[in-house]
């Protein structure tokens, strides 16, 4: 929290910010042409990828909520609001960033009136609205309990159950579209990533990022909150972790078996090299998460978290652009305005958070998170110290 | 009932008649510079292209079940049953999924412009409504490019082919391709030469999204049921764990289990 080192990272994020902003002129003003590298040979490009990774990178919501809810975990509870709310900042981000990829933005609320159910984006555009609503519902008791709507809270808490059942479902539905979006691409998704199983890993690496997402937020809010989070919890985090990549990893390998893609990667091609950075990103984790020494230690389990994460958005990232670019017979590097654009929507995303924390009763306060169930309002809205410190990992010795 | 192009390389001329006619029917600019242009755009729905003294044309291949129109969110591609696949430009949003999803990649954006749309070769919907052929079959002055009936076509095409085995590869490109184009390709040299895609699967490319798509009404019923089933054990287990301590030890406030810890 040295005053330095606050100016610095807002300084870097008011660039990042003026950037943006320009960008989003040249775009709203000038056209995609005149804002991205995008062609008619590569029409979806780094804000697709982004899209992607945004949603996957929001899975905790709804596997948390399950396993708080459902599965009545509820020693998870405490970390559950920080995750719904990254959860609804990364589909906010994602309906942004559609936004502004869209050619004609204004038209964005199409889907609702024009239908066609035989398209996967016709159903992601429906999962993806309902669900960000039941986000939404998810989180807003903190808002009410801020402002003492005490009747407001108790409506929206004789709802949770409902609404978390169904936003699992919309979730499991369009997490798993986002692969299917790419099921009608057969000849142009390089063969290490098309698969007729592509919604099965969409779904599957999703849940693997809620986990991590769990562990990586935990980490950050234990040290915006100045109080480390029980470790158990996150040992116990990290240890399905470790088999859920280990599930999801091992289904990937059987298909590239089963699909005969193997030999592909003795060809020395970009395709071979992210691939494998990918897996990489992924099998460390994996490993590292099954040993005593890495799960049993909070910055073992971030480190892997954020490893886990990476490998994620390098999945996203290589089925969005490198699977697709052999195909199109062209190379897309996204322009500076588009990156300009990306960067703007994560620091945005990340300054909401650390408001919102803020504000809002979004970490449980110290002494109540036994009877967090009971109290319907909470000691005075935990002004949370250090919010921005949310932007600047730093690895303190933990364990 | 649905009508279809045949398009024989053998015959072609590369006069580029139908890049004219085609520019015309659709106001778009034809001059000696698009003439030029040796790829299909956002200005120009057919290509004459040249290699060597060989021709071939590019247009959409206005599909049987068409990939674009199956992706398209809102429904503004769409097939007609006289063959063409239009484009309603009023309820498009920009997505781009139809120029993925494309097989041969034939949708076209209006990258400069602020508010862009997609462009590409509609088979000329209001003539065909009309009984007229299309632009570009109209134009064409050595029967090259001819305008009919499918089924008749495909019988015209395997007789030239089968009438002159050694003036062209025995394979008539868009007969089921993607589960059949309404152009249909006659050649003498292989189609991938000009960019056609061999090996394209003979099933059509909807039914590999809808496959799964389909799912989605049983996904929501068992997810439903299931999870709701869970939640029944599992909060019923608490209810009653909470009610045997309430009575073993009225003193003890009920509901902390579980959350016990940080003690």
């Amino acid at each position: 929290m040295d005053k330095p080192k606050l100016t610095f990272w807002k300084f870097i994020l008011g660039v990042i910010l003026l950037a943006g902003a320009y960008s989003l002129l040249l775009r709203f003003f000038r056209g995609l042409g005149a804002s991205t590298n995008l062609s008619d040979a590569f029409p979806w490009g780094l804000w697709v990828g982004f899209k992607l990774f945004s949603v996957a990178l929001a899975g905790g919501g709804f596997t948390l909520a399950a396993v708080v809810h459902i599965f009545n975990l509820r020693r998870y509870r405490p970390v559950l609001r920080p995750i719904i709310l990254t959860a609804f900042l990364g589909y906010s981000m994602f309906i942004v960033s559609l936004i502004i990829d869209l050619g004609r933005p204004y038209r964005v609320w199409h889907p609702l009136v024009m239908w066609n159910e035989h398209s996967v984006m016709f159903e992601i555009a429906w999962c993806v609205m309902l669900y960000t609503t039941v986000l939404l519902l998810e989180f807003i008791p903190a808002l009410f309990e801020r402002i003492g709507w005490s009747r407001a809270l108790g409506l929206v808490h004789a709802i949770t159950i409902p609404v978390v059942i169904a936003g699992v479902i919309l979730s499991t539905l369009h997490q798993s579209s986002l692969g299917s979006l790419y099921l009608i691409v057969p000849g142009k998704l390089y063969p290490l990533w098309y698969s007729p199983f592509e919604p099965v890993f969409f779904f599957l690496s999703a849940l693997c990022a809620g986990m991590a997402m769990t562990i990586f937020e935990s980490w950050h809010s234990s040290k915006a909150f100045g109080k480390q989070l029980e470790l158990p919890l996150l040992t116990g985090l990290g240890r399905v972790l470790a088999v859920l990549l280990s599930f999801y990893l091992t289904v990937r390998a059987l298909d590239l078996l089963h699909r005969g893609v193997f030999p592909l990667l003795k060809l020395p091609r970009t395709e071979t090299y992210l691939f494998l950075l990918e897996v990489a990103l992924l099998v460390i984790p994996m490993v590292l998460l099954f040993l005593r020494r890495i799960h049993e230690n909070l910055t073992g389990l971030y480190f892997c978290s954020v490893l886990t994460l990476l490998g994620i958005v390098a999945n996203r990232m290589n089925v969005a652009i490198t699977g697709m670019e052999a195909s199109s017979g062209t190379y897309y590097f996204p322009k500076w305005t588009e990156l300009a654009i990306t960067l703007s929507l994560v620091a945005s995303a990340f300054a909401l958070f650390a408001l919102a924390v803020k504000y809002l009763p979004v970490f449980p306060v110290a002494s109540s998170v036994a009877s967090e169930r009971h109290a319907v309002r909470p000691e005075p809205a935990a002004p949370v110290l250090g919010a921005p410190e949310l932007a600047v990992p730093e690895f303190t010795d933990a364990s | 009932m649905s009508k279809a192009l045949l398009y024989d390389a053998t015959l072609c001329i590369g006069c580029k008649r139908c890049e004219e006619g085609c520019a015309e029917h659709n106001s778009l600019p034809y001059n000696d510079e698009v003439a030029g242009e040796q790829k299909q755009s956002e200005h120009k729905f057919t290509v004459v292209l040249t290699k060597d003294d060989k021709f071939m044309r590019r247009l959409c291949m206005n599909c049987q079940d068409p990939a674009c129109a199956s992706a398209c969110p809102v429904a503004a591609l769409r097939k007609t049953p006289a063959g063409p696949v239009i484009y309603e430009a009023d309820r498009c949003m920009g997505c781009r999924y139809c120029m993925v999803a494309c097989p041969f990649s034939v949708p076209r954006y209006e990258w400069g412009k602020v508010l862009p749309k997609v462009r590409k070769c509609t088979m000329c919907p209001d003539r065909v409504e009309k009984g007229l052929q299309t632009a570009c079959a109209e134009a064409c002055p050595t029967g090259a490019t001819k305008f009919g009936e499918r089924d008749d076509l495909i019988t015209e095409a395997e007789q030239r082919i089968h009438d002159n085995p050694g003036n062209y590869i025995n394979h008539i490109y868009g007969l089921n391709e993607v589960g059949g184009t309404s152009v249909l390709l006659l050649s003498s040299v292989p189609f991938e030469e000009f960019g056609y895609q061999s090996g394209l699967a003979n099933e059509s490319m909807p039914q590999l999204t809808y496959r799964v798509l389909s799912k989605v009404p049983d996904v929501v019923t068992l997810g439903g049921v299931l999870l709701g089933g869970v939640w029944w054990i599992t909060n019923r287990r608490t209810e009653v764990a909470a009610a045997e301590r309430d009575e073993k030890a009225p003193s003890v406030q009920s509901e902390e289990r579980g959350q016990k810890k940080n003690g």
